[in-house]
């Protein structure tokens, strides 16, 4: 009764957060457009579709992988695990090699289940007639999430200025863009925003603010956050990375073709 | 039921590598029995059967509606409208978004313990509301933005990149309380059903117009709404602070 209870509970608030891009899209179907949705049937099952499977996936997450994965993150971070029982000194950087380690592991895990990336995965890969798969494409953003995620919880630790590692980037970027395949660009850069969704937030808030509550020195309210604006930066320069690969082996390999001839 | 499983197959190998990470690192790491496995098996197969459904509904719905939408703007051939669509498709979905909710309130939280917003019940709400609408505005602006960029054919790089110039420039000027909140901002704005809808109508809007690339100019909406909130958010604190 209680499971029944929860699940319509998250149909309803899941049915609440799409009723005005709903409301939105029949209104200006209706009222601007005028004309009838072509196979109106079919795209309401897929809402229909849509809406229970999100309801279940955001159920199956709060139930089972939310609380661990938050209780995790807070015994990772915990000095008595750090140092072992009883021991208490001063805490430096790499006493959190594990912490490191599972921001990365959980950064490249969550990535690759997050719906919105497989979206635009799915059509970049229609888009493309193939030439962007959907796992390069998933696996290379998923990459990209880790590193910033691991980097993002070195900085916690160490307590720099987000600006400046932010800042950095930005020029990585700038300069990758120079030399990347211009096929890439612009799914490279949306790439940063759908990493951070219904999997990835969840997670990594708590990882966070775990952090933040138990290194000394630092705030919850101010060094919690941040963790999001590296998973978002990072995918950028590793999709942008993967194409320069893909466009320098394949170069490597015409040139080695020549050569043989 | 067939046609099902092997989408179903698929979704479990997407989800394995969480399993994987948390197993290895409860049992390993920290050394601890996985709690109530029958919660988490149970779980697990939620998740699946969602992420399944998701997919499928994608295909099925989302995508032909936002494309279908997208072609029917370029045959009806007017710009104010589609910039009207535009700005209410980001707008309405964000302003309504549970993580930006969430976001919102952790930041009147910290704007309250900075001392720059009473601490009082009614000034953190109204400091929240406030920032809820700063984001959806940057979002509607950002969308609109972005179709007008694909009918015109600019290279994104040189709007990113001035984008880029801007969250630099207001970082400077920005109360550091706010740089945070508004660096996370941009990621958390654009949500899972948004996407693909965003998606759909720049691919769909591209291949509608002679001489624009799909792959080149269709994608890149998202990427403006996760930037635009960063610099409207330091906006808003430079004012509010």
């Amino acid at each position: 009764m209680e499971a029944l209870q929860l699940f319509l509970d998250t149909l309803l608030s899941t049915l609440r957060d799409v009723l005005p891009i709903a409301g939105i899209i029949f209104g200006f179907q209706l009222l601007v457009i005028r004309r009838p949705v072509a196979n109106l049937k079919k795209v309401l099952i897929g809402f229909g579709y849509v809406l229970l499977g999100l309801a279940l996936f955001l159920i199956g997450l709060e139930e089972a992988l939310f609380p661990l994965g938050k209780l995790m993150a807070e015994q990772l971070t915990d000095p008595a695990f750090i140092l072992g029982e009883g021991v208490s000194r001063a805490l430096l950087w790499d006493d959190y090699l594990w912490v490191y380690l599972f921001a990365f592991a959980i950064g490249f895990a969550t990535t690759l289940a997050e719906p919105a990336l497989i979206a635009v995965a799915i059509k970049a890969q229609n888009v493309s007639a193939g030439a962007i798969s959907v796992w390069g494409l998933r696996t290379a953003v998923a990459i990209g999430v880790a590193i910033g995620l691991a980097l993002g919880t070195y900085r916690i630790v160490t307590g720099t200025p987000l600006h400046y590692y932010i800042i950095a980037g930005y020029i990585v970027v700038i300069i990758q863009t120079l030399y990347a395949p211009k096929l890439i660009i612009a799914l490279a850069y949306d790439s940063g925003g759908v990493t951070t969704s219904t999997v990835t937030v969840p997670l990594v808030t708590a990882l966070g603010l775990g952090l933040a509550s138990t290194v000394p020195g630092r705030s919850p309210l101010l060094d919690g956050f941040g963790l999001i604006a590296f998973a978002s930066l990072f995918p950028i320069m590793s999709v942008m990375g993967y194409a320069q690969l893909s466009d320098w082996r394949a170069r490597r390999n015409g040139r080695h073709d020549n050569a043989g001839e | 039921m067939p046609s099902l499983l092997r989408p179903f197959m698929d979704s479990l190998r997407d989800l394995a590598p969480i399993i994987l990470v948390i197993a290895f690192f409860q049992l390993v790491v920290l050394q601890q029995p996985l709690p109530e496995l029958g919660a988490l098996l149970s779980g697990t197969l939620m998740v699946v059967l969602g992420l399944t459904l998701f997919v499928r509904g994608l295909e099925t719905g989302l995508f032909p509606l936002g494309e279908s939408m997208a072609y029917a703007f370029a045959r009806k051939g007017s710009l104010f409208w589609l910039l009207a669509f535009a700005f209410a498709l980001g707008f309405g979905t964000t302003v309504a978004e549970p993580a930006l909710i969430a976001v919102a309130a952790e930041a009147a939280e910290v704007a309250a313990a900075g001392g720059m917003i009473a601490n009082s019940e009614a000034a953190r709400e109204g400091y929240a509301v406030g920032l809820r609408i700063t984001v959806a505005l940057s979002v509607g602006f950002a969308i609109v933005l972005g179709v007008l960029r694909i009918l015109k054919g600019w290279p994104i790089q040189y709007l990113i990149i001035g984008g880029y110039l801007g969250v630099v420039v207001m970082t400077a000027f920005a109360p550091r309380e706010i740089i945070g909140i508004a660096y996370d901002s941009g990621g958390v704005t654009t949500s899972t059903i948004t996407v693909p809808l965003v998606t759909a109508l720049g691919v769909g809007l591209a291949s509608s117009i002679k001489g624009r690339n799909p792959l080149v100019d269709g994608f890149g909406l998202i990427a403006f709404a996760s930037l635009t909130p960063m610099i409207f958010v330091m906006a808003f604190g430079m004012v509010i602070g």
